[in-house]
């Protein structure tokens, strides 16, 4: 029987990474809850063993209920009635198979019901099932909004809610509005405190917001009158069961069909402050969106596996002049470029994952005892890497998934532009991935600091260090020059002294930096598992080669004054 | 009490369905519930190797499976059991040690425990000498008030061996149940399938149910449950770990953890007669065992539009045709 998660040995790969037995330790503090839980891990290679059955049966649902259910949630689509959204019939099935198998609060701590899993195997499980349904994969998903919740709601609010979504309950985070959508400091559904009824009430409109029926909501909300920036902004728990929240309309959307789009009017809606007033924006969005876009890089990843899937069989069983079209050279090339994309995308996905899951472990830790002073250097190093990477496994890996599902369709020909084939509904969900939770120009705004203060160019100076398969030596060598070329690029667009010269070329050194990091991830997992990974480096490496050649020719020939001809 | 004797020629089955008075009043609506479940090679999947040249099938090359029906007749039971609190489902299997497979399979998906019944002695059991040895079983585990299995296995096809269980525990049965309608002091009413549609009938406790592949499929694994449970072991794995030199994963949970040992029973085990077990219980001797090539008898026209089309493939998936 197909299984997304054991049809696709690489994720096993990475779900064993080295690292993972440090995670493990750190999540489980020394695997005590053992003597409380019947379902508690009782080591690493248990913890290992539990991710892994854990990941075969959402890679069962996946491919048995998920994937089947696809094209009918895509064409049917949620439903609007009286300010309630309805799912499409296959999307409610999915939605029930998932809480049947226990598959919701995955990461929250065990004594409120959840598996007390790393982000890493979470992630997983998020990219197989955007493998199957991207839509669902949204809705699904959003549990993770929890985290936030977790981090910096109170003990009260944790034992109330999150019990409810380990139990299956969804979510949804309510950021933007009509006229707040990358500029979120724009917010101003209003938040007023209501003395009488000693409660928040909240009064505005939200749009664009994602499974906006959703039982329980985060709200970012205006609540310090008067105010006009990010700093008058707090964050709000709504519960569906106060009521006070209607959905005017659900969009129409090119894609992620099954995924409701809802528009929220907000009457007079109880709510209770997440955190302190004023740090909504500033702090908590912020952490909220970080989880978020590792969540769209993972339904990147997914994507990609599902576009070269689509592609790889199609072009196997396609003939054409007497053969196989996967024999044809303009047939191959695409499709190991593919591959080489998803593979470098999930290697960057599951480095940022995993350092997300150091660093989030360590400030779980941080609650309950003080860390001493090597853990709080680990902490931070994590935390900074981490949100190094973040944008950009969310910025490239969407963008890969985009040229992925481009390449699907071209490699379906004809056919491919018919409604007919599974690629299509890919080409159109992947289309938001580099959108939504920040566009990839966003994403670039997010890295270029790191650019600019050498967090990328130490990294990989880092990675250089790393014992690699002596095979692979030369191919070391040439991705140490990538690194050499990013900080020559570096160096020249900084000595412009002039930010819109660094604006301008943000992206071109995001793109190296992120080629750069995929080249030395993938020549690790080659050097312990060649028979996975050697072709996808080969490819990768040429292909990234070739890019950070073009970026490197362009930056270090700009010429400030050509900026005017770019300005419309 | 009377009963309706209902012949069904093409299915090559009697079906026995009672509406009895109600024979039990019990206050509160939990239930015991035996669910049986049947190892059977994937006949789903089968490849040029799937016999063996005298005509046996060539099990090695067949993977493994829980019956597809035995899941929807496990399905009907969780169900029941998420709707009446305090009900037990127990799972009950007969074959090789491997077969606590099945038990596993079952505690993942919520079942609370399970029995392997397990003997050289049961071998080669036809589908009397089964039924037999599984009655036995079921008073061995004492006082239920449904029995479920699946309507038929895939590797014998006889649906024989449910409705026999009800005949010698002596309780009522219904076949080709599909779902259940609702549970009343002491009557459980359900729906069936019979050709060209299906009937409600009302049925006292206890009684035993073959449930129909169009039954809701089962539910998947729970991921709590195969933390929980993925170590349990019968005996026979065991001893068979520690032939190959293997040992034990964490020994010391499976002394701690009581539900993590699959309880076996042998003939001895379940007080049955030895004669009536197995291949000397069996009267159905197999003379010989030909390939056939399938011949259309019966033809059927459909129009060709998605809701034919799409009933057909539902069908055909469902009768293991094709899938």
């Amino acid at each position: 029987m197909a299984n997304y998660y054991t049809d696709h040995p690489e994720l096993k790969f990475h779900l064993e990474h080295p690292t993972m037995e440090y995670i493990c330790e750190l999540k489980e503090r020394g695997y005590k809850d053992k003597e409380t839980y019947d379902y508690a891990p009782q080591d690493h290679k248990d913890a290992i063993d539990s991710y892994h059955q854990v990941l075969e049966i959402t890679g069962d649902i996946t491919a048995n209920v998920i994937a089947v259910n696809a094209e009918k949630v895509d064409e049917e689509g949620p439903r609007c009635e009286n300010g309630r959204v309805t799912y499409a019939t296959g999307t409610q099935e999915n939605l029930d198979a998932m809480i049947q198998a226990g598959l919701t609060g995955m990461t929250m701590p065990r004594r409120f019901g959840g598996l007390n899993f790393p982000i890493t195997p979470y992630t997983m499980c998020a990219e197989i099932v955007a493998a199957a349904d991207a839509g669902f994969g949204n809705i699904w998903s959003l549990q993770d909004c929890i985290e936030t919740l977790y981090e910096f709601g109170n003990e009260e609010q944790h034992s109330r809610f999150i019990p409810r979504i380990c139990k299956g309950e969804t979510m949804s985070m309510d950021l933007t509005e009509p006229d707040a959508g990358s500029d979120l400091q724009s917010v101003m559904l209003r938040a007023s405190y209501d003395e009488k009824e000693n409660c928040w009430r909240l009064n505005g409109v939200k749009r664009f917001i994602t499974n906006g029926d959703a039982d329980l909501h985060l709200v970012l909300a205006r609540s310090e009158e008067g105010t006009k920036d990010g700093r008058g902004l707090s964050m709000f728990i709504y519960d569906k069961n106060d009521g006070g929240v209607d959905v005017r309309r659900i969009e129409h959307k090119l894609g992620i069909h099954g995924s409701p789009t809802c528009e929220l009017v907000y009457k007079n809606a109880k709510a209770e402050l997440c955190g302190d007033r004023k740090l909504g924006l500033i702090k908590y969005v912020m952490a909220l969106m970080n989880g978020a876009r590792l969540g769209i890089a993972a339904q990147s990843v997914g994507l990609s596996q599902a576009a070269y899937n689509e592609a790889l069989a199609y072009a196997k069983d396609r003939k054409q002049f007497g053969k196989s079209i996967i024999e044809f050279p303009a047939v191959y090339d695409m499709l190991s470029t593919m591959k080489a994309k998803l593979d470098a995308s999930r290697a960057l996905l599951y480095e940022t994952a995993r350092s997300v899951d150091i660093y989030k472990c360590l400030e779980d830790i941080a609650r309950e005892r003080t860390l001493t002073p090597e853990e709080r250097k680990e902490q931070k190093a994590f935390a900074k890497l981490a949100d190094s990477l973040t944008p950009l496994a969310k910025g490239i890996n969407s963008e890969f998934a985009n040229q992925n599902a481009y390449d699907c369709i071209q490699i379906h020909g004809g056919s491919g532009f018919m409604m007919d084939y599974a690629c299509q509904r890919i080409y159109r969900d992947a289309r938001i991935t580099s959108i939504y939770e920040g566009t990839t120009q966003l994403q670039t705004v997010a890295a270029i600091r790191y650019v600019t203060n050498g967090s990328y160019v130490a990294t990989l100076r880092g990675y250089e260090e790393k014992e690699i398969a002596s095979a692979y030596a030369p191919l070391s060598e040439r991705i140490k020059k990538f690194t050499d070329a990013l900080e020559e690029a570096i160096e020249c667009v900084k000595a412009h002294e002039d930010q819109a010269v660094l604006d301008f070329l943000a992206r071109r050194l995001m793109e190296m930096s992120t080629y750069s990091i995929m080249s030395h991830l993938l020549l690790q997992d080659a050097s312990r598992a060649p028979e996975l990974f050697e072709k996808s480096l080969h490819v990768f490496v040429a292909f990234a080669e070739a890019e950070i050649e073009k970026h490197h020719k362009f930056i270090m020939d700009f010429k400030k004054e050509t900026l005017a001809y770019y300005t419309c | 009490m009377y009963f309706v004797q209902l012949f069904l020629g093409r299915r090559k089955a009697f079906l026995k369905f009672a509406i009895l008075k109600n024979s039990l009043k019990r206050r509160t609506m939990s239930l015991r519930i035996i669910v049986l479940a049947k190892q059977v090679p994937d006949t789903r999947n089968v490849g040029k190797d799937a016999m063996n040249a005298n005509g046996t099938i060539n099990r090695a090359a067949l993977p493994a499976i829980f019956n597809p029906e035995d899941l929807n007749a496990l399905e009907l039971a969780l169900r029941l059991k998420d709707k009446h609190p305090g009900t037990t489902v127990t799972i009950l299997t007969m074959g090789p040690g491997r077969a606590a497979e099945i038990i596993r399979e079952g505690l993942y998906r919520g079942a609370d425990a399970g029995y392997l019944l397990t003997d050289r002695a049961f071998a080669g059991a036809d589908t009397l000498a089964t039924s037999y040895a599984i009655s036995m079983a079921i008073r061995k585990i004492g006082k239920f008030d449904l029995i479920v299995g699946g309507r038929q296995a895939i590797d014998g096809d006889t649906a024989q061996v449910g409705p026999q269980v009800a005949e010698k525990l002596g309780i009522p049965q219904v076949t080709y149940v599909e779902e259940v309608i609702k549970t009343e002091a002491g009557k459980i009413h359900l729906k069936r399938r019979i050709d060209g549609g299906t009937e409600e009938v009302l049925a006292p406790f206890p009684l035993l149910l073959t449930v129909n592949g169009s039954a809701a499929p089962c539910r998947p694994r729970n991921a709590r449950l195969v933390q929980k449970y993925k170590y349990a072991l019968g005996q026979q794995e065991k001893d068979a770990l520690q032939k190959e030199g293997k040992s034990l994963p964490y020994p010391a949970l499976l002394e701690a953890r009581p539900y993590l040992n699959i309880i076996e029973w042998s003939v001895a085990d379940v007080q049955a007669d030895v004669v009536q077990c197995g291949l000397s219980g069996s009267p159905t001797k197999v003379k010989t065992i030909e390939n056939i090539v399938f011949q259309a008898k019966e033809s059927k026209t459909i129009s060709g539009s998605d809701e034919e089309v799409e009933a057909l493939m539902i069908e055909l998936l469902s009768n293991h045709t094709i899938g």
